[in-house]
């Protein structure tokens, strides 16, 4: 969310979801398959949509939401800046945007025309495949439309331009004033239940919780007094690709891993597996032995979301009990609990916690955002959206009401640049991968739920139609796909949904792993491996062979 | 027979639509939508009606295990913890803080995340602190 807090000072989901319903007028959504991924947010979606509310869906991937699109445009994969600057093109030239937003509450603007004056919509079809005036169709419906909110997900921030790619749609809302109001902003649609929590309290290897940063001494000299220690770490750490290459290397020696299965959401699996064997010490905590628990030297038994009190924070910030509902199986603990127990075993003071209400309490009187948060404010009240500083704080559904939480709103110029990896004759396709409605993330949970495993028994890459007799798939029902980096076999499902040139992998599956085949290149500054694009071959597999 | 319904969050998205539990007799044996909910509304989604029926899985892990050779034994938590407490150290001692890493997950509470983080800079001063799910 670098791209978020660069522009706005603040990474984090600028509207609530039930603002959609309420107050939406247009919404543009992009890389997320919102239908699929998040579908009790896509019901607020339909219900504007139901009192009139526009909706414009720009995705390569034939997506589910697509259906409810008043205009539906899908440009080629990794061309997302180039169209974003081309709606702001539009925008501009046909003088739709904000005038007096842009000129009391942001700066950079006219750095940013500079450059987006190089994006007229017929350049801009040349590079995404989006005819222009489609694109000058979508561009007056967002800006028409008031308020109007941006919508996104993985499928923007999983490419090594995704911190262009955000600053782009920031630049969007920014220009057209959709900002500080109900039912406008820059949405961006956080995948697993927690991921917003994770990162609010400090699961980041560049801040403390609240967002605090480590190379920050007066945030250093804080967390020293608040925890009762010296010498901490001053340097930015390591992210999560980072340190399964420094596994790999040497350098990173023992892992502590609590409730993830890197092995298999990493991008390049094969090359995963290789650097977690040479750790010296792997600890995993988890509820199933997972792939990456196998190769662990301990396994710790945690508990389950129905076995445990705490809290997790939604994509909105919106802050919610979780509440025990039955005890854990066997000797199997609640992380929070295994977490005070090794503390303790290593003599460290400040975890001797009795319940996580405690733990809590100590979070919010370290985390500015959090400061008023107490389980009994959240029994009372149902949920909380932070910035919620004080106990009289109600909490905050909009951000960036009267000002920008970094004062002005700062527009960037942002050139298009080719993804990493582009299709060539040996490697004709682009692939990409994603979430599918029945699997969860790296399916631990799911792939135990019989209900949810029916639905979505088995991997598969989707192709069109076209494609398929292009490489003599002749009835086929299996195929291989291949990358620079790796190969593996799976079934194929011919829809229209893709796009001719492209094919999708959802990556839920261990046996078939989209992730054999993605690519390790990284943002330069969110550090997200680029998933969303790669270039493969496709083979059809014979019968006699499978 | 003791019956009762927990409020609590779906584990599976950043939606987070609230939703009952119902537990009998300490056992999980549905889950309702919750209508007060200001997302959700008295609806759920197919994975959220599903939402615990991973919960008493026969694949959970129920006991601390250690590795032998190519298998696991199972451990007590004194035994489990008392290793990882030393192998860690040790690794530290030896190469330094940064020579360690730490995981903490999505899928996790607030509050065990901040734990984990604090683990990892407050006592073993390391920054090496990621999730997965940035992603
Ligand atoms: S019920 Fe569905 S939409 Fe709601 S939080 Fe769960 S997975 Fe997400």
């Amino acid at each position: 969310m670098a791209g978020l807090a660069a522009a706005f000072g603040s990474g984090a989901m600028t509207n609530s979801t039930p603002e959609f319903s309420q107050h939406t007028r247009c919404f543009l959504i992009t890389g997320s398959n919102t239908t699929e991924t998040h579908s009790l947010i896509a019901s607020h979606v339909l219900k504007a949509k139901e009192r009139g509310a526009t909706v414009v869906v720009i995705d390569p991937r034939e997506v589910q939401i697509g259906r409810l699109a008043d205009l539906y445009l899908r440009p080629r994969p990794g061309t997302d800046v180039a169209w974003l600057n081309g709606l702001m093109y539009v925008i501009i030239t046909e003088e739709l945007a904000d005038q007096e937003f842009i000129e009391t509450r942001t700066e950079g603007f006219e750095e940013m025309w500079r450059v987006v004056q190089g994006y007229p919509p017929e350049r801009v079809e040349e590079i995404t495949g989006i005819p222009a005036e489609d694109l000058r169709a979508a561009a007056r419906m967002y800006a028409q439309n008031k308020p109007a909110a941006i919508l996104y997900a993985m499928g923007i921030t999983q490419h090594t331009t995704g911190t262009d790619n955000v600053k782009s749609i920031a630049n969007l809302a920014m220009l057209t004033g959709n900002l500080g109001v109900p039912g406008g902003g820059v949405n961006p649609l956080r995948g697993q239940n927690n991921v917003q929590g994770a990162c609010d309290v400090g699961g980041l290897p560049n801040v403390y919780p609240g967002y605090q940063a480590v190379t920050s001494p007066e945030a250093k000299a804080k967390f020293e007094a608040a925890w009762g220690v010296e010498g901490l770490p001053d340097r930015v750490g390591l992210s999560v690709v980072e340190m399964v290459n420094a596994a790999g290397e040497g350098r990173l020696r023992g892992f502590f891993v609590m409730g993830e299965n890197p092995l298999l959401s990493d991008p390049d699996i094969h090359h995963a597996r290789e650097c977690l064997e040479k750790l010296e010490f792997l600890a995993v905590q988890d509820i199933f032995m997972t792939e990456t628990a196998q190769l662990a030297h301990v396994v710790l038994p945690a508990a389950s979301f129905a076995e445990k009190d705490g809290t997790f924070t939604a994509t909105d910030r919106r802050i919610q009990r979780v509440r025990k509902a039955v005890d854990p199986p066997g000797q199997a603990k609640a992380d929070w609990e295994i977490l005070c127990m090794l503390a303790q075993r290593l003599g460290a003071a400040g975890f001797d916690f009795a319940s996580p209400a405690e733990v809590m309490d100590e979070i919010a009187r370290v985390t500015p955002s959090y400061g008023g948060v107490t389980y009994e404010r959240l029994d009372r009240e149902g949920s909380l959206q932070w910035p919620v500083p004080s106990a009289d704080h109600p909490g905050t559904p909009y951000l960036h009401r009267e000002k920008f939480t970094r004062g002005r709103g700062r527009f960037h110029a942002i050139e298009f640049q080719e993804a990493a990896e582009l299709p060539d004759e040996e490697y004709p396709f682009i692939l990409t991968t994603g979430r599918i409605m029945f699997q969860y993330h790296t399916g631990t949970m799911t792939r135990r739920s019989p209900k949810l495993e029916q639905e979505a028994p088995e991997p598969y890459v989707e192709m069109n139609p076209e494609d398929a007799a292009r490489i003599g798939l002749d009835g086929a029902r299996r195929v291989r796909v291949i990358s620079r980096r790796g190969e593996i076999e799976i079934a194929v499902r011919l829809t229209e949904r893709i796009r001719p040139g492209v094919v999708f992998i959802p990556f839920h599956y261990a046996e078939a792993a989209a992730n054999v085949l993605t690519h390790a290149a990284l943002d330069p500054v969110a550090k997200i491996p680029e998933y969303k694009v790669c270039a493969v071959r496709v083979e059809p597999v014979a019968e006699s062979e499978t | 027979m003791d019956y009762r319904n927990i409020l609590t969050i779906c584990p599976y998205c950043g939606a987070g639509c609230g939703l009952y539990l119902q537990v009998l007799d300490g056992e999980i044996v549905g889950v309702m939508p919750d209508k007060e909910h200001p997302v959700s509304q008295g609806k759920l989604c197919i994975k959220g009606w599903n939402a615990a029926a991973f919960v008493h899985h026969p694949d959970r892990l129920t006991t601390p295990l250690i590795r032998e050779g190519d298998s696991f034994r199972e451990a007590s938590w004194d035994e489990a913890l008392g290793l990882v407490a030393d192998r860690l150290t040790h690794i530290r001692d030896t190469y330094g803080p940064d020579a360690l890493g730490f995981l903490v997950s999505a899928k996790c509470t607030n509050e065990e995340n901040y734990l984990a983080q604090k683990l990892a800079r407050a006592v073993f001063k390391t920054n090496n602190v990621d999730h997965c799910a940035r992603l």
